[in-house]
Order: C-alpha cells, then structure tokens, then sequence
C-alpha cells in the first residue's frame, strides 16, 4: 500500500485523488511514485489560469449551441413517456428561474415491496389528486331550495377505496362558505348565509367543482412505469413535499422538475444541483456536447444568493455592482435614474464599463499591472 | 495606442459618480445663457445667446470655439442654460417626488414617521431596497406609513395631512386641487437631510428640490450638430428642435407674466411649456402626444437616444466601429496553410501597418516610402513624431523620402506574415475570432482552408467574412499568442479538437487507409510530396506500398494511439505507422476526433496544426488523383431488395389498416393517460417508423458496395444511412410537431382524399424513394414540412439569440482570481475552485486527468 505525499495530496481535488488512490494500490512503490509525480504534474498544468473569464466561456457554451437545438421537443420516441417541455424552451424556463413550469414533473421511486410492483396501481391511484367533478356524475341546482345537488358516482368511489363519511369531512373542511350534507346518493351543498342570487349559487357550482378529494394536491396525472427493473411512478404536476412525506416513496432518488419547489423544500444545495441536472439533461438530448463546469457555473451564479434567482433583469443582473454594465443590458433609464438618487459611484470593475471608456478590461492579459512603473 | 501617444499624457478614468445636477452646478458649468429661439442670422453665423452660440460647441468648418479656442473636432462642446420662467416637474423624478410628497408633513416636511421608529424603519427599508430594489423600497414606505396611521396627522407639527395624487403624467393634486411646481418645490425644500436617508436618497447627490426644474441645461452643440444638405439648406438635429420649441415658450412665459396676463394665459403656457420639457427628456410617455416633425414622424429625444439596441449606450459605447478593418466574400484554399488567410491585393493596398522606422529598417522602409501608395508592397502615410501625418502621393513622395529618418512611423501596406484577426458573424463563440496570418493573393475574395470553417461555421454559398489588422505591438503580440488558430484547436466547451478534417479530407484518407486502392512506390511518393511530405523512411521498399504506409508517412515517429472508428473497429497507431484499422470521422473530424486530441496532448499546438494540415491535404489529393464522384446508380436496388422493401410496405399498411379497423370498432386498447385516438395515432407512426426503418436496413444491405455514397456515410465524411435509404427507398412519414400531418381541410389534410381517411399515405407518410419520385400529394406534404422546419429556425434565433445575450452580461465579469477562486466584478466568490476542480477543460482530457493512461504510459 503506497501512501500519497502530503504535498501531492493537498493540491489534487477530491475527486481526482481518489480515482488515483484507488488505481496506484496494485502498483509496485517505485511505478506508484512515478505516476503520482506524473499525476500531480499533468493536473498542475491543467489548472485554469488566473484571469481567465470563466463566465464569458460558459456562457459561450451554452449560447452557442442554443441555436442549434430545436423549438419543439415533444417526446414521442418512448410510447409510454409524459409530455415533457424540452429543447430551448426547457433551458429558458430554467435559466428564467420561473416559478411557474409549463409543464411540471416528478418521477416518483419506491421502497421494497412497491418498487416491484406491489399495489403500484392502487398506489398511483392514491397519489393522483381526485377533484370532486371526477366523482360526481351530475351537478345540479335546485332553485326552489337554492341548494346543489351533486350525484355520486358509487362506483367511481369504491374504486378510490373512499369511505362516503370520510369523503363528507373531507369536502365540509375543504368547502368554504357552503355545508355539505348527504342525503341518499347525493350531496347536497347549502351555501351559508342568505344570498340568494342565481349567478352566485351558479358560480360556487363552478367552484366546487375543482375541490380536492383525494390524493395528493397538484397532481393531475399519473403513469405507472417499469424502468429497468423497478416500477417508478411518472407525474405530471408536482408537489415534493407531500410526496415526501408518503412512507412508500423512496425519497433518496424521487425528484421533481420544478427547481423552486426543490429550493424551498430541499434547500439551495440541492436545487444548484437540480438546476445542474436539469439543463445537462436537455443539453444531452439534444445530442449536444457542454462540459457541465459551465453549467455548473451558470448554476452557481443563480444560487450564490441563497435562492434561485433568473438570468433577467430582475435577478442576477440586477445583482451588478455596476451601474454602467447593468444600464447596458435592459432599461438603462431607470438604472442611471436610480443611481443618481443613491449617489451611486461606478468603480468600473468589469469588463462594459472598461469597454465604453476605451480602457483595458479587468479581465486575462488585462488584469495584471506592472511593479515597475515605465516612464 | 502606444506608438501614437508621444508627450500625451493619458489618464485613467477610475471611477465614475452619478447624481443629480443642482440649479448651481448647472449655472456653473455652463458657458452661456441662452435666451433666444433664433439659431442664426442672416448671413448664416450663429446668433448669440441662440441656440447654435459658439460658446457651446463649434460644429462649422473654419469657426473657433469661444471658450477653448479650439476648432471643429477638437472642441468637445460647453453646456449652456435657460432660466426657466416658472418651475417645471422633471419626468423622470416623478415617481419619487410623488412618493416624497405623500409620505412627507405638507406643513413642516418631515416623514410621516415617529423619531422613536426612523432608525428601525429605516434599516428595514435598506434591506428591502438591497433584496427588490428602488421601486419596492418606496411602496414599503408607503405601505409602512399607512400601518402607523400617521397618514392623517404630522408626528412632529401634528398637521393634518390632504389626499395627494399624481395626475399622469406631471400633475399633482392636493384634495382635487391642483398642486402647482412652485408648491411642490416648496415642499421638497423642507425635506431634512436626514429624512433624505430614509428614502434611501443620498443627501451629497441629490435635494429632493433639484428634482423640479428651475433652470434647465442646454446640451452643446457638438451633441446635436445639424447637417448641411445639398441644397444648401441647413436641417437642425431634433434636440435643437426641441430646445428651440422650449427657448420661445419660455421667452412667452417670461413676457406674459411681465406683462401681467391673466392667470388662464399663463397657467396654459406653463402646462405647454411642462409639456416641452417633458417630451425634451422622454419623448414616449405613455400619456402624452410624442412631439412630431412635420412630417409627422416623432422627434427623438434624450430617452431616445440611450435606449434600446440602436441607442448610445448599446451602439456606440458597448459596441464600436473599426479602421483598418475589411470585408469581402470567402472562398476555400486547401492548398493556404490552416492559419493562413488569402487577402486580395486590392485590400492589401488599402490596410496598412505602422512600422516605426529606425537606423537599421530605415533602407528597408524607404523601399515602401520609395513605391508609393499605388505599387504594391508600398506605404499610404508617414507619420512625423509630433503625431502628423503624411499622404504619400507621386508629388511628396520625393520629399517625404527626404524628410524620413529614425523616429516616424512608416504606415505600409500589409505583407505576407502579417497578423491579421478574421472574423465571422454571429461571433457566438470565441473561435469565432480567430488570428491568421496573411498571404496576399490575386482575385478579390478573402481565401481559408476549409477545414477551419468549422469553427467559423462558414460555407462558401456567399458568405462574407471580416478582416481586422491590428496595429500596436501589443495588440499583435496578444493576438498572435491567444489568438492563433492553433491555439484555439481544442474547445473550451467540450475539450475536443474543433477544427478536423472535412468532406473529401475525411473521404479520401478513409480510401487510403481502406486499402481500397493499390499503389506503386513512386506513386505514393508522388502523392506524399505533393502534401509536402519529404521524409519517406515509413515506405517499404517494395515496388506496392499500401495506403496505411502512406498515411503513417505524415505522423510523428513517436506516435502511439489505440481507439475506435466509427464503425467501433480497433485503430491501433504504433510508433507512428498506423498498423491497424480505418482513419475516418471519429478520429480525424472536427468535435469527435480524439487522435487530435492526443497529437495536441504530445506535441503541442503548432504541430498538431502541421500534422493536421498535411492528413487533410493527403485526404484530398488521394481523392483527386483516384477521383471521387457519385452516381445516380450508387442507390440502384437489386430486384430481391426492391421486393423486400415492398414486402415490408405491405405488411406495415396491411397492419395500419388493421389498426384503423380496431379503432373503428372500439377494440383498441388505450394507453394510460392516452385517448383512443392519440394511442392509434400513437401506434401508427410507431409501426410506420419501424416499416421506414427496416427498409432503411434493408438498403444498407443491398446497395452496391464500394460506390462513393456508401463510402461517404461509412467514413462520416458526408451523409448517413437514413439519406441513402430515403433516396433509394423509402422517404418516410413526414411530421409536424411530433405527429402525423392532420391539418388542412375539414376532416382530411388534402382534397384528394376521403373524408376520414386514416390511411398512411393521407397522412403524409411517403412510401417511394426521392429516386422513383414524389406524387404530388406527397411532394406537398414535404413542402409543409419543410415550411414547419424554416419556421421553427426562424423563431429560434432570436430566442437563442436573447438567452446568450442575457447569459453574457450576467456572467461577462466572472473570472479565475489569483487564489484560484471564481469571482463577480465585486469580488464575491462564486465558486471556490472553478468547476469544483480547477482544471480547464481545454487544457485537460475533457476536463479530467486520466489515471488510467498516465499508468499506462509509466514504464
């Protein structure tokens, strides 16, 4: 067993020394040395230089290919798969940092016995939301009583596996403004107080109808499916939280599309890496090549802040210390406006400023100065 | 800039500070006070106190500026003002004084907030300014006062406070009644510094006061020269127009108050005068008519001129035009070295070079002086050392010669060896700005080697490319190191070579080392000299030589290499001899070739740049001397391969039609989450896909051997199977938006079709190949195709386009610091070590360091 010298042992990544830990054990001491001095040589001179603009390349590297990849993904290879926003529209609503997805996502692992197939339909079953209109056949207001009465669909709700006295609590609690009482095969909904105009007791119709039953919220559709040699369970919707908290999910490996439900549940680390995961995952599709440092850089400068902020005008640019490069970019009234309130003073840090005023830029062979002053 | 410096004295511009201009600053900055709306009199000279008054700026040949003595162009212009006769509202402070006056006592002007709570609230609203900016802080504020309840009452004077609301866009009314300019101004004067700080404005830039005008600065005249036509006329610059509509209300205004009008007449002249102010900073109010010419088009105005893509700030400042620059249309050059650009002479007698001129290149640079401007290689210009410069014409050509010695600068023309830096738009990438060096040649197109088109992404179809000369040392030092073409070889983005072989380059090495081809010895040093190649050793000596010896003739001695062809076979490259498997894509092309990587790896920049040129120019003679074209006949069929396909054909609409008949019948089982239609649909375009698919096989199988189409997919030069299969075959289903076309008129996609009709072929399906012909239906199932794939282009780019944009300038100021962190322009770290490593990626194997080799290569 070759022990590393400290000195090669510091400099090297964590990665980088396990992978050479792991592979010198079998050599003979004096090879060993050899190639860890080899190692150690060939990584120092594949370091990044100082003053290289690591943020101009990665946008580069994500730019670039952008052009190449297309408008309209739409899965169809797998006949089995979810309708998944892919391609440039998919990489813009991440780096958008938009709250709302276009189309949300979840893959949901199990614990042993579930992930071989035990109950997986009873159990996609359970985690889909039901609204009310799926197990109502007919809505129908009485306006001699000013009531609504919504027929049962008994089938249907043996089919969730719903006791009828759970499903009243549940609506009473879920139901505001109105009490809900059974009555034979139907329900029937009294709206509290004394209004009695038609376009009111017509809209609360309206809005009954989308009340939660069952399953878990903002799931809207679900799809069993073997992958390799597990059942997983494919959503459209997403909601991590409550999946989480289910006792059959394997919440090791379930994840979710939506970055900032990731960042409010998870926390920042793990949507920096969701964030990661995501845009290599599209860029890969698209059978394109990026080096994911660049992405993990894009990824770094949008979670820096504690939480996950866009590259727009509102989030990370809006960041800038500088007055001039943040003018340069999008409303720059406002931004000179603003900056003359403050008494702001552009101390011309970056690379737009330095351009606008003909002067070198802070950056590569224009960041170091001389010790010696030329006369 | 050095070489033209001289005794100047140049300084650094280290920080810059905004605020707001005070009716002081603004009186003491000017150098006139402009009080009439006349610009010139009759004989043309500017009036004085006009708007044109030399004392701003000149903008005529042959005037001197009043103030600085100096001439046109060198004058940088002075500021003047007018005196407003009665204050007016700035439009773009606004929104704050309207925050001001509502949040402020209108008795004794302080905030509407207890002192007990100021400092708490204060520090409050900093945070919420820091996290949301200007606008949030200010409805904080708002919000905050209206919590405390102190709306209705002053805290400290205990008055009782009236309703103020702003009448978009410039009036404020009290209680429904109006608030004139000087009443609001009054107010902002009474505003302490310290409540100043409470709404985040910096008492040192800015008194709420300054934001209502009282006197207003007249931007010089070299900011908005008017322009001579060529009848004579002079045409003013729009600013003047403005400022001229501003000058004569204002004159009005003065009068009529003198005068002692009527209030109505004046009140009507200020709001007019209001108006002129207002559309002088922003012309695009919402609520406002925009200030037209005559010819109805609207002025533009300040606001105008910084905004957006065309305005100053994006135009002008953060993009710049160039001198010594060129552009033409490229053609290609295999035989130019790949760091080498072909420049027309008629360019290169155009963009010159200074060269300074000492005792030892002074025999040297007379030559030039000597040839003139008109002979090439000759000079344009001389330069004295006080920064004069010279025309060389046939006339001071002689006396220019005279005068020449040590010190001047000679600007001659550029040479063979010159730096030059070449460009293509769009410049997505950093090799989209590349160094060469120059190589004048006849014709008047600029010439590169076509395997560098790669990173330009260029083609010859009419392309145009750019040509700039940089003209310092230092420039040219830092081009010629960071730029070079060979420098930029393996991509930062994924660690790859980017420029490789190309097309026939990749066609003929494949034939070569194929062994498809039999040679005699002097054939093959026939070919190898011509590529340049005069060391022979790794020939046999015998009579026939094969085409592996030939191709390992170009690389180093000391060469090892093992990988894969793209068909998955070994290649296995030995002390330089390549003893086993096929050059093709996978090794020699651009973005893939890993052999690259490994030559760039062992020998660095500028021999991998060598080797590579020499293997593309051996692809490309090897196919010139055995010649290389293709057939009509490379997709003839055999009739047992026509059969099958046909056979194939049949059984997939045989099981369409099965299909269909289910789904009428209701006996189709559905998908999850799937309609009956959808999952038919579903089932049809996978069957059909699978019938285009096996006939594709099928053709692979059957295609004549050997011909050039095969050799081209097989080698990855050009083309793959699919192309070949859809000529000889079969074209297959034509998609739109991942479905089969469904469009066009009620119930079926074209006239000629039932109502109804399911079928593969009424759904754009195409079952012949591009040989046997479309029938016209299909022909116009493409051509909706296509239409969709031009859209989809069309509308990518400039979505792509803005997602880079944004991209850069959130990230351009990200950058490796010397403690080998990652940080923003505020030296905030990002990341501690760049991608979590530190390695570059275009330094490393794709950004690791391969363990595994490196053992390997340990003895």
């Amino acid at each position: 067993m070759t022990t590393i010298p400290k000195e090669i042992a510091d400099s090297l990544p964590k990665a980088l020394l396990e992978d050479l830990k792991e592979k010198v054990k079998s050599l003979s001491q004096t090879k060993a040395k050899k190639v860890m001095e080899t190692v150690h040589q060939e990584y120092n001179k594949a370091r990044v230089e100082p003053g290289e603009c690591v943020g101009l390349v990665a946008a580069e590297s994500i730019g670039e290919p952008g052009t190449q990849m297309t408008l309209n993904t739409f899965h169809f290879a797998g006949v089995a798969e979810m309708n998944v926003t892919m391609g440039l529209p998919r990489i813009i609503e991440i780096l958008d940092g938009r709250k709302e997805l276009k189309t949300p996502m979840m893959e949901i692992f199990l614990k042993k016995p579930y992930s071989k197939g035990k109950d997986i339909k009873k159990l996609a079953m359970n985690i889909k939301e039901t609204k009310l209109n799926e197990i109502v056949t007919e809505f129908v207001i009485n306006v001699a009583d000013f009531i609504i009465e919504a027929k049962l669909n008994k089938e249907k709700i043996k089919d969730l596996g719903m006791r009828e006295a759970t499903l009243l609590t549940i609506l009473s609690k879920e139901i505001k403004g109105a009490t809900v009482k059974k009555k034979e095969d139907s329900l029937i909904i009294k709206p509290r107080g004394k209004s009695d105009s038609l376009n009111e007791i017509y809209k609360l119709k309206e809005k009954i109808k989308g009340t939660y039953v069952r399953g878990v919220k903002k799931i809207s559709q679900v799809l069993p499916v073997k992958r390799g040699e597990e059942f997983i369970i494919i959503t459209a919707g997403s909601n991590l939280k409550d999946i989480l908290k289910m006792e059959e999910v394997d919440t090791s490996r379930t994840r979710t599309n939506d970055i900032f439900e990731i960042s409010g549940v998870l926390g920042i680390e793990a949507a920096r890496q969701a964030i990661i995961d995501e845009v290599f995952k599209v860029i890969e599709s698209q059978g394109l090549n990026v080096d994911v440092r660049h992405i993990m850089l894009v990824a770094d400068t949008m979670c820096i802040e504690g939480m996950v902020k866009g590259i727009t005008r509102y989030g990370v640019v809006s960041e800038k210390a500088s007055v001039l490069a943040r003018a340069s970019f999008e409303t720059p009234i406002k931004h000179i406006i603003n900056a003359s309130l403050v008494g702001e003073t552009d101390k011309l840090s970056s690379v737009v400023e330095n351009v606008m005023l003909n002067q070198p830029v802070p950056v590569g062979t224009g960041l170091p100065g001389l010790i010696t002053k030329v006369k | 800039m050095s070489e033209y410096t001289g005794d100047y004295v140049y300084k650094r511009v280290e920080s810059i500070v905004f605020g707001v201009l005070s009716p002081k600053m603004i009186k003491q900055m000017s150098s006139a006070k402009i009080v009439t709306p006349e610009l010139y009199d009759k004989e043309g000279y500017p009036v004085d106190g006009g708007l044109m008054d030399i004392r701003l700026g000149v903008i005529d040949p042959g005037l001197k500026c009043r103030i600085c003595g100096s001439k046109l162009k060198e004058c940088p212009g002075h500021f003047g003002y007018i005196e407003l006769a009665r204050p007016v509202m700035h439009i773009n402070f606004i929104e704050i004084v309207y925050n001001l006056l509502r949040c402020t006592c209108r008795d004794c002007g302080r905030v509407l907030i207890p002192k007990n709570k100021i400092d708490k609230l204060t520090q409050k609203f900093n945070e919420v300014e820091n996290e949301m900016g200007q606008e949030a802080r200010r409805k904080a504020i708002r919000e905050e006062i209206t919590k405390l309840k102190t709306i209705n009452k002053c805290p400290y004077c205990k008055a009782r406070q009236q309703k103020v609301t702003l009448e978009k866009p410039t009036t404020f009314l009290e209680n429904e009644k109006r608030l004139s300019p000087i009443e609001v101004r009054t107010r902002m004067e009474k505003i302490t510094d310290e409540d100043c700080l409470v709404f985040g404005l910096n008492p040192k830039s800015v008194r709420p006061e300054w934001m209502v005008l009282t006197i207003l600065p007249i931007p010089p005249v070299t900011m908005r020269p008017s322009i001579t036509l060529e009848s004579g006329e002079r045409s003013e610059d729009d600013l003047t127009h403005k400022l001229g509509d501003i000058v004569r209300i204002n004159q009005r205004l003065f009068e009529n108050i003198n005068a002692g009008a009527p209030e109505i007449i004046i009140e009507d002249l200020w709001d007019l005068l209001q108006y002129h102010i207002t559309t002088f900073f922003d012309n695009a109010v919402a609520q406002l008519p925009p200030a037209r010419h005559r010819s109805g088009q609207p002025l533009k105005t300040i606001s105008e001129r910084i905004k957006s893509k065309e305005g100053r700030i994006r135009h002008n400042l953060a993009g710049k035009r160039t001198n010594f620059s060129a552009r033409t249309v490229i053609s290609p050059d295999p035989m130019l070295k790949l760091n080498e650009v072909g420049v027309p002479k008629e360019v290169a007698e155009k963009i010159t070079v200074p060269e300074r001129v000492t005792e030892w290149n002074m025999a040297y640079l007379k030559e030039f002086v000597e040839r003139g401007h008109k002979k090439y290689p000759g000079a344009n210009y001389i330069v004295r050392p006080d920064g004069k410069k010279k025309k060389i014409t046939d006339e001071t050509r002689e006396q220019l010669l005279e005068e020449l010695q040590p010190g001047y600068l000679v600007e001659r023309h550029v040479m063979d060896g010159d730096i030059a830096i070449f460009n293509r738009q769009p410049s997505l990438h950093r090799m989209s700005m590349m160094c060469h060096r120059i190589k004048v040649l006849p014709y008047k197109t600029f010439r590169l080697n076509p395997a560098v088109c790669a990173p330009y992404n260029a083609d010859f179809d009419g392309d145009e490319m750019n040509l700039h000369v940089p003209q310092t040392e230092e420039a040219r030092a830092e081009a010629e190191i960071l730029m070079m073409v060979q420098t930029q070889l393996i991509s930062p983005r994924y660690g790859l070579s980017v420029i490789g072989c190309v097309q026939d380059g990749v066609s003929g090495n494949f034939i070569l080392t194929n062994n498809m081809i039999k040679m005699t010895r002097n054939e093959a040093v026939d070919l190898l000299s011509s590529v340049g190649v005069d060391n022979f050793t790794k020939l046999s000596r015998k009579e026939f030589v094969t085409g592996a010896d030939v191709f390992s003739c170009v690389l180093p001695d000391d060469f090892n290499f093992v990988g894969k062809s793209k068909s998955g076979q070994p290649v296995k490259i030995e002390n330089g001899k390549l003893i086993e498997g096929v050059m093709d894509s996978a090794n020699l092309g651009g973005g893939k070739g890993l052999m690259l990587r490994t030559l760039h790896k062992n020998y660095g920049a500028d021999d991998t740049i060598q080797i590579l040129e020499k293997i593309f120019k051996l692809g490309i003679k090897t196919s010139l001397k055995y010649g290389f074209s293709v057939a009509i006949s490379d997709s003839d069929l055999p009739k047992a391969a026509r059969e099958k396909i046909n056979g194939i054909m049949d059984t997939a609409y045989q099981e369409v039609e099965n299909l269909i008949d289910r789904f009428q019948r209701n006996d189709l089982e559905t998908f999850p989450g799937k309609s009956l239609k959808e999952t038919l649909e579903l089932k049809i375009l996978e069957l059909l896909n699978k019938a285009r698919n096996e006939s594709g096989l099928v053709v692979n199988e059957f295609a004549p051997k050997g011909t050039a189409t095969l050799l081209m997919t097989n080698s990855g030069a050009r083309g793959n199977p699919l192309n070949l299969a859809q000529m000889a075959a079969c074209v297959g289903q034509q998609a739109m938006r991942g479905k089969r076309i469904e469009k066009g008129y009620q119930g079926r996609t074209l006239s000629c079709f039932k109502k109804d009709d399911l079928s593969p072929a009424a759904h754009g399906f195409i079952k012949k190949g591009f040989k046997s012909g479309l029938k016209p239906h299909e022909f116009f199932f493409m051509g909706m195709t296509g239409r969709d794939s031009l859209m989809d282009t069309a509308l990518r780019t400039p979505k792509s386009g803005y997602l880079y944009r944004r991209l850069a300038n959130a990230m351009q100021d990200l950058k490796v610091e010397y403690d080998n962190t990652v940080r923003d322009s505020s030296k905030k770290i990002i990341q501690f070590d760049y991608g979590e490593d530190g390695m570059d990626v275009s330094k490393s194997e794709g950004g690791i360091v391969n363990v595994q080799r490196i053992i390997e290569e340990t003895k």
